[in-house]
Protein backbone atom coordinates (compact mmCIF):
# COMPACT_ATOMS: atom_id res chain seq x y z
CA UNK A 1 0.00 0.00 0.00
CA UNK A 2 1.46 3.26 -0.92
CA UNK A 3 0.36 7.00 0.39
CA UNK A 4 1.03 10.27 -1.66
CA UNK A 5 1.82 9.74 -5.10
CA UNK A 6 1.21 6.33 -6.85
CA UNK A 7 4.26 3.83 -8.09
CA UNK A 8 2.58 3.09 -11.15
CA UNK A 9 4.52 0.52 -12.89
CA UNK A 10 5.09 0.84 -16.90
CA UNK A 11 2.42 -1.99 -16.91
CA UNK A 12 -0.14 -0.08 -15.96
CA UNK A 13 -3.44 1.09 -17.69
CA UNK A 14 -5.58 4.01 -16.18
CA UNK A 15 -9.74 3.07 -16.74
CA UNK A 16 -10.96 5.74 -14.58
CA UNK A 17 -9.79 8.54 -13.40
CA UNK A 18 -10.88 11.09 -10.04
CA UNK A 19 -13.95 12.14 -12.15
CA UNK A 20 -15.28 9.10 -13.20
CA UNK A 21 -15.25 7.53 -9.93
CA UNK A 22 -17.04 11.25 -8.85
CA UNK A 23 -19.48 10.22 -11.71
CA UNK A 24 -19.92 6.70 -11.29
CA UNK A 25 -20.71 7.46 -7.47
CA UNK A 26 -23.49 10.72 -7.92
CA UNK A 27 -25.35 7.98 -10.20
CA UNK A 28 -24.72 5.05 -7.67
CA UNK A 29 -26.41 7.12 -4.81
CA UNK A 30 -28.98 8.21 -7.21
CA UNK A 31 -29.85 4.44 -7.91
CA UNK A 32 -29.57 3.66 -4.29
CA UNK A 33 -32.06 6.46 -3.84
CA UNK A 34 -35.05 5.81 -6.99
CA UNK A 35 -34.54 1.78 -6.45
CA UNK A 36 -35.78 2.44 -2.63
CA UNK A 37 -37.91 4.97 -2.80
CA UNK A 38 -35.73 7.28 -1.14
CA UNK A 39 -33.22 6.75 1.60
CA UNK A 40 -34.66 6.87 5.07
CA UNK A 41 -33.95 3.05 5.47
CA UNK A 42 -31.04 2.30 4.03
CA UNK A 43 -27.68 2.03 4.93
CA UNK A 44 -24.35 1.66 3.52
CA UNK A 45 -21.93 -0.67 5.20
CA UNK A 46 -18.67 -0.33 3.70
CA UNK A 47 -16.06 -3.15 3.74
CA UNK A 48 -12.74 -2.08 5.05
CA UNK A 49 -10.66 -0.21 4.08
CA UNK A 50 -11.52 0.75 0.50
CA UNK A 51 -15.32 0.06 0.74
CA UNK A 52 -15.63 1.78 4.00
CA UNK A 53 -14.12 5.12 2.20
CA UNK A 54 -16.28 4.44 -0.89
CA UNK A 55 -19.60 3.90 1.42
CA UNK A 56 -18.57 7.14 3.09
CA UNK A 57 -18.43 9.00 -0.27
CA UNK A 58 -21.68 7.04 -1.38
CA UNK A 59 -23.38 8.32 2.00
CA UNK A 60 -22.67 12.13 1.23
CA UNK A 61 -24.14 11.42 -2.04
CA UNK A 62 -27.33 9.62 -0.53
CA UNK A 63 -27.69 12.30 1.95
CA UNK A 64 -27.52 15.58 -0.33
CA UNK A 65 -29.43 13.83 -3.51
CA UNK A 66 -32.44 13.28 -1.17
CA UNK A 67 -31.59 16.45 0.45
CA UNK A 68 -31.14 15.11 4.41
CA UNK A 69 -29.35 16.76 6.74
CA UNK A 70 -28.96 13.51 9.44
CA UNK A 71 -25.38 12.77 10.54
CA UNK A 72 -23.40 10.32 8.23
CA UNK A 73 -22.82 8.21 10.81
CA UNK A 74 -26.70 7.31 11.05
CA UNK A 75 -26.65 6.25 7.39
CA UNK A 76 -22.66 4.75 6.87
CA UNK A 77 -20.81 2.02 8.97
CA UNK A 78 -18.04 -0.49 7.84
CA UNK A 79 -18.21 -4.23 8.65
CA UNK A 80 -15.10 -6.29 8.83
CA UNK A 81 -15.11 -9.36 7.36
CA UNK A 82 -12.14 -10.89 8.27
CA UNK A 83 -13.42 -13.53 11.13
CA UNK A 84 -15.85 -14.92 8.11
CA UNK A 85 -13.26 -15.35 5.26
CA UNK A 86 -13.00 -18.88 4.23
CA UNK A 87 -9.57 -18.84 3.38
CA UNK A 88 -8.16 -17.49 6.86
CA UNK A 89 -6.47 -21.12 7.34
CA UNK A 90 -4.55 -20.59 4.18
CA UNK A 91 -3.10 -17.41 5.02
CA UNK A 92 -1.07 -15.96 8.16
CA UNK A 93 -3.28 -14.17 11.06
CA UNK A 94 -5.11 -11.72 9.36
CA UNK A 95 -5.89 -8.01 11.01
CA UNK A 96 -8.94 -7.48 12.20
CA UNK A 97 -10.53 -4.27 10.93
CA UNK A 98 -13.40 -2.00 12.60
CA UNK A 99 -16.60 -2.54 12.75
CA UNK A 100 -19.21 0.20 13.25
CA UNK A 101 -22.89 0.24 12.81
CA UNK A 102 -25.05 3.16 12.55
CA UNK A 103 -27.22 3.97 16.14
CA UNK A 104 -30.57 2.32 15.04
CA UNK A 105 -28.79 -1.07 13.84
CA UNK A 106 -29.85 -2.47 10.70
CA UNK A 107 -32.75 -4.48 12.03
CA UNK A 108 -35.52 -4.35 9.12
CA UNK A 109 -33.30 -1.39 7.40
CA UNK A 110 -32.55 -1.79 3.66
CA UNK A 111 -28.19 -2.85 3.75
CA UNK A 112 -26.05 -1.53 0.76
CA UNK A 113 -22.77 -3.15 1.39
CA UNK A 114 -19.99 -1.45 -0.43
CA UNK A 115 -16.43 -2.54 -1.97
CA UNK A 116 -14.50 -1.09 -4.40
CA UNK A 117 -14.17 -4.42 -6.70
CA UNK A 118 -16.11 -7.40 -7.11
CA UNK A 119 -13.95 -10.44 -8.58
CA UNK A 120 -14.89 -14.04 -7.10
CA UNK A 121 -17.46 -12.97 -4.90
CA UNK A 122 -15.76 -14.18 -1.55
CA UNK A 123 -15.69 -11.17 -0.01
CA UNK A 124 -19.54 -10.23 -0.22
CA UNK A 125 -19.93 -13.96 0.58
CA UNK A 126 -18.25 -13.41 4.27
CA UNK A 127 -19.82 -9.83 4.45
CA UNK A 128 -23.32 -11.59 4.21
CA UNK A 129 -22.58 -13.58 7.16
CA UNK A 130 -21.00 -10.71 9.22
CA UNK A 131 -24.12 -8.68 8.30
CA UNK A 132 -26.34 -11.36 9.43
CA UNK A 133 -24.35 -11.47 12.78
CA UNK A 134 -25.33 -8.32 13.76
CA UNK A 135 -28.95 -8.06 12.73
CA UNK A 136 -31.69 -8.79 10.42
CA UNK A 137 -32.06 -6.75 7.68
CA UNK A 138 -34.75 -5.96 5.39
CA UNK A 139 -33.04 -6.35 2.40
CA UNK A 140 -29.46 -6.47 1.57
CA UNK A 141 -27.83 -4.84 -1.42
CA UNK A 142 -24.65 -4.69 -3.00
CA UNK A 143 -22.81 -1.61 -4.26
CA UNK A 144 -19.21 -2.14 -6.37
CA UNK A 145 -17.27 0.46 -7.49
CA UNK A 146 -15.47 -2.13 -10.08
CA UNK A 147 -17.00 -5.33 -11.26
CA UNK A 148 -14.38 -6.90 -13.14
CA UNK A 149 -16.15 -10.75 -13.57
CA UNK A 150 -14.45 -14.06 -12.45
CA UNK A 151 -17.17 -14.52 -10.27
CA UNK A 152 -16.57 -17.88 -7.91
CA UNK A 153 -20.27 -17.63 -6.05
CA UNK A 154 -23.45 -16.82 -7.44
CA UNK A 155 -23.41 -13.35 -6.32
CA UNK A 156 -24.39 -10.06 -8.16
CA UNK A 157 -24.03 -6.49 -7.99
CA UNK A 158 -26.98 -4.32 -7.77
CA UNK A 159 -25.06 -0.87 -8.41
CA UNK A 160 -21.91 -0.86 -10.79
CA UNK A 161 -19.65 1.90 -10.71
CA UNK A 162 -17.65 0.12 -14.05
CA UNK A 163 -18.10 -3.32 -15.64
CA UNK A 164 -13.93 -3.78 -16.41
CA UNK A 165 -13.65 -7.24 -18.15
CA UNK A 166 -10.48 -8.20 -17.57
CA UNK A 167 -8.54 -11.50 -17.49
CA UNK A 168 -7.89 -13.22 -14.43
CA UNK A 169 -4.39 -12.86 -14.11
CA UNK A 170 -4.13 -9.20 -14.43
CA UNK A 171 -5.28 -7.11 -11.36
CA UNK A 172 -7.05 -4.03 -10.77
CA UNK A 173 -6.13 -1.07 -8.45
CA UNK A 174 -8.23 0.56 -6.58
CA UNK A 175 -6.58 3.76 -5.47
CA UNK A 176 -8.82 6.51 -3.29
CA UNK A 177 -7.44 9.73 -2.18
CA UNK A 178 -8.21 8.76 1.38
CA UNK A 179 -5.73 6.18 1.51
CA UNK A 180 -3.61 6.20 -1.60
CA UNK A 181 -3.74 10.40 -2.34
CA UNK A 182 -5.15 9.96 -5.96
CA UNK A 183 -8.76 8.73 -7.05
CA UNK A 184 -7.91 6.24 -9.79
CA UNK A 185 -8.74 2.99 -11.18
CA UNK A 186 -5.48 0.87 -12.82
CA UNK A 187 -5.66 -2.63 -14.60
CA UNK A 188 -2.09 -4.05 -14.16
CA UNK A 189 -1.13 -6.50 -16.53
CA UNK A 190 2.05 -7.76 -14.54
CA UNK A 191 1.45 -11.67 -13.44
CA UNK A 192 1.79 -12.29 -9.90
CA UNK A 193 0.17 -11.95 -5.77
CA UNK A 194 -2.93 -10.23 -5.72
CA UNK A 195 -3.35 -7.64 -3.41
CA UNK B 1 4.22 -15.75 17.76
CA UNK B 2 3.49 -19.77 17.93
CA UNK B 3 3.28 -19.78 21.92
CA UNK B 4 2.55 -17.44 24.51
CA UNK B 5 4.62 -18.45 27.45
CA UNK B 6 6.00 -15.39 28.97
CA UNK B 7 4.97 -11.68 29.06
CA UNK B 8 8.21 -11.06 28.26
CA UNK B 9 8.53 -12.87 25.02
CA UNK B 10 5.92 -10.22 23.36
CA UNK B 11 7.75 -7.27 21.42
CA UNK B 12 6.27 -3.92 21.42
CA UNK B 13 4.29 -3.99 18.09
CA UNK B 14 2.87 -7.89 19.21
CA UNK B 15 1.89 -6.63 22.45
CA UNK B 16 -0.05 -3.45 21.13
CA UNK B 17 -1.16 -5.34 18.04
CA UNK B 18 -2.96 -7.94 20.56
CA UNK B 19 -4.50 -5.22 22.51
CA UNK B 20 -5.67 -4.00 19.41
CA UNK B 21 -7.35 -7.26 18.28
CA UNK B 22 -8.75 -7.47 22.08
CA UNK B 23 -10.26 -4.52 21.34
CA UNK B 24 -12.27 -5.43 18.32
CA UNK B 25 -13.00 -8.83 19.93
CA UNK B 26 -14.92 -6.81 22.40
CA UNK B 27 -16.71 -4.68 20.09
CA UNK B 28 -18.51 -8.03 18.94
CA UNK B 29 -19.23 -9.15 22.59
CA UNK B 30 -21.97 -6.27 23.03
CA UNK B 31 -23.85 -7.88 20.20
CA UNK B 32 -26.81 -10.23 20.31
CA UNK B 33 -24.33 -13.25 18.46
CA UNK B 34 -21.63 -13.72 20.50
CA UNK B 35 -20.04 -15.84 18.13
CA UNK B 36 -17.72 -15.96 15.50
CA UNK B 37 -16.46 -18.37 13.05
CA UNK B 38 -12.69 -18.44 12.84
CA UNK B 39 -11.73 -21.23 14.96
CA UNK B 40 -14.48 -23.09 13.66
CA UNK B 41 -13.52 -27.00 13.61
CA UNK B 42 -10.20 -26.68 16.02
CA UNK B 43 -10.15 -28.22 18.96
CA UNK B 44 -8.51 -26.35 22.07
CA UNK B 45 -7.85 -28.14 25.60
CA UNK B 46 -7.99 -26.36 29.26
CA UNK B 47 -5.33 -28.45 30.80
CA UNK B 48 -5.54 -27.05 34.28
CA UNK B 49 -3.49 -28.56 36.70
CA UNK B 50 -3.69 -26.41 39.37
CA UNK B 51 -7.00 -24.99 40.74
CA UNK B 52 -9.17 -22.02 38.45
CA UNK B 53 -12.34 -20.75 38.23
CA UNK B 54 -11.62 -17.50 36.48
CA UNK B 55 -9.30 -18.22 34.04
CA UNK B 56 -10.47 -21.55 33.13
CA UNK B 57 -13.74 -20.35 32.54
CA UNK B 58 -12.33 -17.37 30.93
CA UNK B 59 -10.56 -19.01 28.06
CA UNK B 60 -13.19 -21.97 27.83
CA UNK B 61 -16.05 -18.26 27.41
CA UNK B 62 -13.40 -17.27 24.94
CA UNK B 63 -12.61 -20.20 22.48
CA UNK B 64 -16.22 -21.04 22.39
CA UNK B 65 -17.62 -17.43 21.47
CA UNK B 66 -14.76 -18.25 18.32
CA UNK B 67 -16.76 -21.62 17.75
CA UNK B 68 -13.70 -23.67 18.76
CA UNK B 69 -14.50 -26.83 20.70
CA UNK B 70 -13.24 -26.92 24.32
CA UNK B 71 -12.28 -30.12 26.35
CA UNK B 72 -11.80 -29.19 29.70
CA UNK B 73 -8.81 -31.69 31.64
CA UNK B 74 -8.37 -30.59 35.24
CA UNK B 75 -5.86 -32.71 36.81
CA UNK B 76 -8.22 -33.46 40.07
CA UNK B 77 -10.51 -37.17 38.81
CA UNK B 78 -8.00 -37.09 36.03
CA UNK B 79 -5.10 -39.75 35.09
CA UNK B 80 -2.90 -37.18 36.80
CA UNK B 81 -3.82 -38.46 40.14
CA UNK B 82 -3.33 -42.28 39.10
CA UNK B 83 0.11 -40.94 38.68
CA UNK B 84 0.25 -39.98 34.81
CA UNK B 85 2.84 -37.13 34.01
CA UNK B 86 3.03 -34.00 31.93
CA UNK B 87 4.50 -36.15 28.87
CA UNK B 88 2.06 -39.04 28.57
CA UNK B 89 -0.61 -36.45 29.14
CA UNK B 90 0.55 -33.87 26.33
CA UNK B 91 0.86 -36.54 23.89
CA UNK B 92 -2.19 -38.10 24.61
CA UNK B 93 -4.36 -34.69 23.76
CA UNK B 94 -1.74 -34.72 20.34
CA UNK B 95 -3.17 -38.16 19.86
CA UNK B 96 -6.63 -36.80 20.14
CA UNK B 97 -5.86 -34.00 17.55
CA UNK B 98 -5.49 -30.75 20.06
CA UNK B 99 -4.87 -27.77 17.96
CA UNK B 100 -4.02 -25.72 21.26
CA UNK B 101 -3.72 -26.41 24.57
CA UNK B 102 -4.08 -23.53 27.50
CA UNK B 103 -2.14 -24.87 30.25
CA UNK B 104 -2.03 -24.07 34.19
CA UNK B 105 1.03 -25.67 36.22
CA UNK B 106 2.07 -25.47 39.66
CA UNK B 107 5.59 -26.03 38.51
CA UNK B 108 7.23 -22.90 37.27
CA UNK B 109 8.68 -23.72 33.37
CA UNK B 110 5.68 -26.62 32.82
CA UNK B 111 4.10 -24.52 29.71
CA UNK B 112 7.40 -24.02 28.14
CA UNK B 113 8.49 -27.95 28.45
CA UNK B 114 5.02 -28.60 26.89
CA UNK B 115 5.89 -26.12 24.29
CA UNK B 116 9.90 -26.88 23.35
CA UNK B 117 9.53 -30.88 24.03
CA UNK B 118 8.09 -31.62 20.94
CA UNK B 119 5.58 -33.55 22.56
CA UNK B 120 3.04 -32.13 20.96
CA UNK B 121 2.47 -29.40 17.77
CA UNK B 122 -0.35 -27.39 19.32
CA UNK B 123 0.68 -23.92 20.29
CA UNK B 124 0.72 -23.31 24.09
CA UNK B 125 -0.84 -20.64 25.61
CA UNK B 126 0.40 -19.95 29.61
CA UNK B 127 -2.51 -19.72 31.82
CA UNK B 128 -0.23 -19.78 34.87
CA UNK B 129 2.72 -21.38 35.90
CA UNK B 130 3.99 -21.34 39.81
CA UNK B 131 5.53 -18.37 40.57
CA UNK B 132 6.63 -17.94 36.95
CA UNK B 133 3.89 -16.04 34.54
CA UNK B 134 0.96 -15.62 33.74
CA UNK B 135 0.47 -13.85 30.32
CA UNK B 136 -2.91 -13.16 29.76
CA UNK B 137 -3.81 -11.92 33.36
CA UNK B 138 -1.19 -9.04 32.14
CA UNK B 139 -2.76 -8.51 28.94
CA UNK B 140 -5.78 -7.95 30.13
CA UNK B 141 -4.71 -5.89 32.48
CA UNK B 142 -2.99 -3.86 30.07
CA UNK B 143 -5.74 -3.26 28.01
CA UNK B 144 -8.21 -2.55 30.95
CA UNK B 145 -5.58 0.79 31.75
CA UNK B 146 -5.32 1.58 28.29
CA UNK B 147 -9.23 1.57 27.37
CA UNK B 148 -9.37 3.59 30.75
CA UNK B 149 -6.46 6.27 30.29
CA UNK B 150 -6.08 6.74 26.75
CA UNK B 151 -9.89 6.73 25.76
CA UNK B 152 -12.14 4.30 23.61
CA UNK B 153 -10.28 4.43 20.65
CA UNK B 154 -6.83 3.46 21.41
CA UNK B 155 -6.39 1.87 18.57
CA UNK B 156 -2.02 1.36 18.14
CA UNK B 157 -1.83 3.05 21.52
CA UNK B 158 0.63 2.06 24.34
CA UNK B 159 1.00 3.12 27.95
CA UNK B 160 4.04 5.53 27.61
CA UNK B 161 4.46 7.57 30.25
CA UNK B 162 1.43 6.07 32.90
CA UNK B 163 2.73 5.30 36.27
CA UNK B 164 1.08 1.86 37.73
CA UNK B 165 1.87 0.62 41.25
CA UNK B 166 1.64 -2.86 41.97
CA UNK B 167 1.19 -3.41 45.72
CA UNK B 168 1.64 -6.95 47.61
CA UNK B 169 2.93 -10.15 47.69
CA UNK B 170 5.49 -9.80 44.61
CA UNK B 171 7.37 -12.99 45.48
CA UNK B 172 4.86 -15.65 45.10
CA UNK B 173 3.06 -13.78 42.55
CA UNK B 174 2.58 -14.66 38.76
CA UNK B 175 1.00 -12.05 37.99
CA UNK B 176 3.15 -8.95 39.26
CA UNK B 177 6.19 -10.95 36.91
CA UNK B 178 3.92 -10.55 33.82
CA UNK B 179 3.00 -7.01 34.33
CA UNK B 180 6.21 -6.21 35.28
CA UNK B 181 7.48 -7.30 32.09
CA UNK B 182 4.06 -5.90 29.76
CA UNK B 183 3.58 -2.45 31.13
CA UNK B 184 7.35 -2.04 30.72
CA UNK B 185 7.41 -3.24 26.92
CA UNK B 186 4.25 -0.70 26.54
CA UNK B 187 6.29 1.91 27.95
CA UNK B 188 4.28 2.35 31.72
CA UNK B 189 6.59 3.31 34.89
CA UNK B 190 5.90 0.06 37.19
CA UNK B 191 6.68 0.83 41.00
CA UNK B 192 6.44 -2.75 43.29
CA UNK B 193 5.48 -1.96 46.33
CA UNK B 194 5.63 -4.44 49.16
CA UNK B 195 7.08 -5.24 52.52
CA UNK B 196 11.36 -6.84 51.50
CA UNK B 197 10.52 -10.16 52.65
CA UNK B 198 7.62 -10.29 50.10
CA UNK B 199 10.02 -9.17 47.10
CA UNK B 200 11.73 -12.07 45.56
CA UNK B 201 15.50 -12.07 45.39
CA UNK B 202 17.40 -10.50 42.02
CA UNK B 203 13.79 -8.30 42.11
CA UNK B 204 16.50 -5.09 41.74
CA UNK B 205 17.09 -6.59 37.75
CA UNK B 206 13.44 -6.31 36.94
CA UNK B 207 12.83 -3.33 34.57
CA UNK B 208 10.54 -1.44 37.67
CA UNK B 209 11.47 0.60 40.78
CA UNK B 210 10.99 -1.15 44.21
CA UNK B 211 9.28 0.89 47.53
CA UNK B 212 8.43 -0.34 50.88
CA UNK B 213 6.51 2.79 51.52
CA UNK B 214 3.13 2.62 49.89
CA UNK B 215 1.76 6.10 51.11
CA UNK B 216 5.41 7.77 49.63
CA UNK B 217 4.80 5.96 46.47
CA UNK B 218 0.66 7.09 46.29
CA UNK B 219 2.41 9.99 46.98
CA UNK B 220 4.57 10.63 43.75
CA UNK B 221 1.03 10.13 41.60
CA UNK B 222 -0.19 7.45 40.59
CA UNK B 223 -2.25 6.55 37.66
CA UNK B 224 -3.03 2.83 38.14
CA UNK B 225 -2.81 0.64 41.22
CA UNK B 226 -2.72 -2.78 41.17
CA UNK B 227 -3.13 -4.43 44.65
CA UNK B 228 -2.16 -8.49 44.81
CA UNK B 229 -3.98 -11.19 46.89
CA UNK B 230 -2.27 -11.87 49.80
CA UNK B 231 -1.45 -15.93 48.46
CA UNK B 232 -2.35 -17.62 51.84
CA UNK B 233 -2.21 -20.73 50.62
CA UNK B 234 1.56 -20.23 49.67
CA UNK B 235 2.31 -19.28 52.86
CA UNK B 236 2.02 -21.07 56.24
CA UNK B 237 -0.69 -20.32 59.08
CA UNK B 238 -0.75 -16.42 59.97
CA UNK B 239 1.57 -14.69 57.37
CA UNK B 240 4.38 -18.04 57.56
CA UNK B 241 6.61 -15.32 58.53
CA UNK B 242 6.44 -13.16 55.45
CA UNK B 243 4.88 -10.31 58.18
CA UNK B 244 4.23 -9.75 61.82
CA UNK B 245 0.53 -10.35 61.05
CA UNK B 246 -2.59 -9.76 58.81
CA UNK B 247 -3.48 -6.76 60.84
CA UNK B 248 0.02 -5.38 60.32
CA UNK B 249 0.47 -6.33 56.80
CA UNK B 250 -3.07 -4.45 56.03
CA UNK B 251 -1.94 -1.43 58.01
CA UNK B 252 1.06 -1.07 55.68
CA UNK B 253 0.10 -2.11 52.38
CA UNK B 254 -3.76 -2.11 52.28
CA UNK B 255 -5.96 0.01 49.89
CA UNK B 256 -7.69 1.78 52.82
CA UNK B 257 -9.89 4.43 52.67
CA UNK B 258 -7.28 7.22 53.12
CA UNK B 259 -5.29 5.73 50.77
CA UNK B 260 -8.12 5.34 48.28
CA UNK B 261 -8.68 9.16 48.91
CA UNK B 262 -5.05 10.30 48.83
CA UNK B 263 -4.67 8.06 44.89
CA UNK B 264 -7.50 10.76 43.92
CA UNK B 265 -11.07 9.71 41.60
CA UNK B 266 -8.99 9.52 38.14
CA UNK B 267 -6.48 6.45 39.82
CA UNK B 268 -7.95 3.29 38.58
CA UNK B 269 -8.23 0.52 41.42
CA UNK B 270 -7.05 -3.22 39.87
CA UNK B 271 -7.12 -6.62 41.21
CA UNK B 272 -6.15 -10.00 39.50
CA UNK B 273 -8.92 -11.45 41.93
CA UNK B 274 -9.92 -13.29 43.87
CA UNK B 275 -9.89 -10.33 46.55
CA UNK B 276 -8.77 -11.09 50.16
CA UNK B 277 -11.62 -8.25 51.44
CA UNK B 278 -10.11 -6.41 54.61
CA UNK B 279 -6.46 -7.71 53.61
CA UNK B 280 -4.83 -6.51 50.86
CA UNK B 281 -8.03 -4.00 49.75
CA UNK B 282 -11.01 -2.66 51.82
CA UNK B 283 -14.42 -3.04 50.41
CA UNK B 284 -14.73 0.21 50.20
CA UNK B 285 -11.58 0.41 47.80
CA UNK B 286 -13.26 -3.07 45.95
CA UNK B 287 -16.13 -1.26 45.63
CA UNK B 288 -16.20 1.83 44.55
CA UNK B 289 -16.51 3.79 41.33
CA UNK B 290 -12.96 3.72 40.46
CA UNK B 291 -12.57 0.22 40.48
CA UNK B 292 -12.11 -1.66 37.64
CA UNK B 293 -11.91 -5.06 39.27
CA UNK B 294 -14.83 -6.57 37.01
CA UNK B 295 -14.05 -4.94 34.31
CA UNK B 296 -10.96 -6.90 34.26
CA UNK B 297 -12.96 -10.04 34.59
CA UNK B 298 -15.01 -8.79 31.18
CA UNK B 299 -12.29 -7.80 29.32
CA UNK B 300 -10.04 -10.88 30.31
CA UNK B 301 -12.40 -12.92 27.54
CA UNK B 302 -12.14 -10.06 24.32
CA UNK B 303 -8.14 -10.58 25.25
CA UNK B 304 -8.07 -14.01 25.41
CA UNK B 305 -9.92 -14.16 22.23
CA UNK B 306 -7.77 -12.28 21.12
CA UNK B 307 -4.66 -14.41 22.21
CA UNK B 308 -6.53 -17.33 20.71
CA UNK B 309 -7.36 -16.15 17.14
CA UNK B 310 -3.56 -14.83 16.78
CA UNK B 311 -1.95 -18.09 17.34
CA UNK B 312 -4.63 -20.05 15.94
CA UNK B 313 -6.30 -17.99 13.47
CA UNK B 314 -4.09 -18.31 10.48
CA UNK B 315 -2.69 -20.98 8.56
CA UNK B 316 -0.46 -23.90 9.78
CA UNK B 317 2.69 -22.71 11.28
CA UNK B 318 2.18 -19.44 9.54
CA UNK B 319 3.80 -16.78 12.07
CA UNK B 320 3.91 -13.50 9.23
CA UNK B 321 4.37 -10.93 11.65
CA UNK B 322 2.06 -10.26 14.91
CA UNK B 323 -0.69 -9.02 13.30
Amino acid sequence: MTSGTPARSGTERVVLDSSDISRALTRIAHEIIERNNGSADVVLLGIPTRGADLARRLGERVLQADERTDPLADVVGSIDITLHRDDLRRHPVRAIEPTTIPPAGVDDKIVVLVDDVLFSGRTVRAALDAVSDVGRPRAIQLAVLVDRGHRELPIRPDYVGKNLPTAAAEHVRVRLAEIDGVDEVAIDRTIGEDV
Amino acid sequence: MRHLLSAKDLSHDEAVAILDTAATMAATQQREIKKLPPLRGKTIVNLFFEDSTRTRISFEAAAKRLSADVINFSAKGSSVSKGESLKDTAQTLQAMGADGVIIRHAASGAPYRLATSGWIDAPVINAGDGKHQHPTQALLDAYTMRRHLQGENAGGADLSGFRVLVVGDVLHSRVARSNVDLLHTLGAHVTLVSPPTLLPVGVDRWPCAVSYDLDGAIAQGVDAIMMLRVQRERMSAAGGGFFPSPQEYSRKFGLDRNRLAALGPDALVMHPGPMNRGLEISAEAADSAQAVILEQVTNGVAVRMAVLYMLLGGSEGATGGAA
